[in-house]
């Protein structure tokens, strides 16, 4: 190595391009070759969410990681609306809710998860909608099961981007997720209005059906999830309203 | 042994002839365990030594991405240590800390999916960790090979020791549990504060007073 000048600009420029190319390969090939994997680890835990609104944090004990898919095959089945209640014929496995998020209302493709019972898979358990918002800092969603009735709260699955830790990030904590079970939605003429986090926590409201014990600290991310969930129910209430009057 | 730190980086440490794994070669990997421990004499790298030790699983995640990361660094760097241009060197340091980086962020999206959620930034803020640069300027540029693979395992070990030691307290008083498995029963309530990194701090602080207590090490 001597016989170079190690602090010739030629030199510097070349050992900084090489290390580029190098590195800049190796990344890309690692990126390549994970891919399938990572995309199919996403699918699972979409999986993984949506059977958790409907059956229940306890109700996927005992289901291990590879036995969900078939699960959620054998299970599930799927409709995709706009926000008149439309049919739409968009894959479902090709929509992003957080793509359709940025589109305009009129637009966006909805899709429903009909989750069947677990002993007999052609009688509805729920109905689990997506939905997408913001919190404080990043993108907020969540899976809001609605009993077969389309009015009970079953179940409801948060998740987030870059909620604080400790405040905003306690929507996914179990406890958290429980205290929208049981909770109805409020239907008023051609509205409706999801249950929202009240301010402060800690108050008890097993007796009010449209109010959620709220999160100390994080008033921002609770407010979010209350838009998240008044805006994406509106969008899905003429199906709801559809699928009510069917019963 | 505070000298030691000092001297550090003026240590060339081992002659060619000697033995793989002689007494100074295994002190490189022994001293940062205990008395030149990265956290708790340095103090480096608490950032993710507070944030990460919640829970039990995804602390050994942690402690394992910093094992990979800093030792493939170390002998990489050292590798290349006669051809680095000292002018770019820290830029050189931060591509192929970072590239390991996201090699490790990568593979735990694709294996370890959960978990990689969990530690979501803090598996890349490993490129900041002051551990990593820090053995790389320190020992690396200046050691061969070998050595530089000792000195990255003793100092990822001694900073995935106490992490995982922290995050078992936090772990078992935060949530009754270990691994994720209960086993404290009904009777104990949890405690909400060991699940803030408020409890760490104190942990840790709880840890760096019994071993320096143990080894005389006092500040200058």
């Amino acid at each position: 190595m001597s016989k170079f000048n190690k602090n010739s600009n030629t030199y510097i420029l070349l050992y900084a391009v090489v290390m580029t190319l190098i590195f800049g390969t190796l990344l890309a090939f690692v990126s390549e070759s994970l891919k399938e994997k990572q995309k199919a680890e996403v699918l699972i835990e979409k999986q993984k969410f949506i059977l958790k609104a409907a059956y229940g944090e306890k109700g996927l004990d005992g289901v291990k990681k590879p036995e969900i898919t078939p699960l959620y095959n054998e299970i599930v089945k799927v409709a995709v609306v706009n926000n008149q209640g439309e049919p739409m014929d968009t894959e479902e496995a090709k929509i992003k809710i957080g793509k359709e998020y940025k589109k305009s209302k009129d637009s966006r493709a909805l899709p429903i998860y009909i989750v069947g019972k677990k002993d007999n898979p052609s009688e509805v358990e729920s109905y689990v909608m997506p939905v997408y918002g913001k919190g404080l800092w990043d993108f907020i969603w969540a899976y809001v099961a609605l009993d077969a009735d389309l009015k009970t709260i079953e179940g409801i699955v948060f998740d987030h981007v870059g909620e604080t830790p400790g405040l905003g990030a306690r929507i996914t904590d179990a406890s958290v997720q429980e205290r929208f079970v049981g909770k109805e939605l409020n239907f008023a003429s051609n509205t409706v209005d999801a249950p929202d986090f009240q301010k402060g926590e800690g108050t008890d409201y097993s007796s009010s059906p449209y109010k959620v014990d709220g999160l100390s600290g994080a008033t921002i991310t609770a407010k979010g999830v209350n838009d998240m969930l008044d805006d994406y129910l509106a969008m899905y209430l003429p199906y709801i309203n559809q699928n009510r009057e069917k019963q | 042994m505070s000298t030691e730190t000092i001297e550090k980086s003026e240590e060339k440490v081992v002659k060619a002839a000697e033995p793989l794994l002689s007494k100074k070669r295994r002190k490189l990997v022994t001293n940062p365990l205990d008395d030149d421990n990265p956290i708790t004499l340095q103090v480096l790298g608490i950032c993710s030594a507070l944030a990460v030790t919640i829970a039990l699983k995804g602390t050994v995640i942690m402690a394992i991405a910093v094992f990979f990361v800093l030792v493939s660094a170390n002998v990489i760097i050292s590798a290349l240590r006669n051809t680095i241009p000292n002018r770019i060197r820290i830029i050189v340091q931060l591509v192929v800390v970072a590239s390991l980086v996201a090699v490790v962020d990568q593979v735990l999206k694709a294996y370890a999916f959960e978990q990689s959620k969990q530690l979501s930034v803090f598996v890349g803020l490993i490129i900041t960790n002051c551990i990593v640069m820090g053995r790389l300027e320190a020992f690396a540029l200046g050691n061969k090979p070998w050595d530089s693979l000792l000195d990255g395992v003793g100092n990822s070990l001694g900073y995935g020791w106490i992490i995982i030691a922290i995050a078992f307290v936090r772990e078992l008083f935060g949530s009754g549990k270990l691994f994720g498995a209960q086993v404290l029963g009904d009777w104990y309530l949890n405690n909400g504060f060991f699940a803030t990194p408020a409890a760490a701090c104190i942990i840790l602080g709880i840890i760096i007073w019994i071993l320096r207590a143990r080894s005389g090490y006092t500040e200058e």
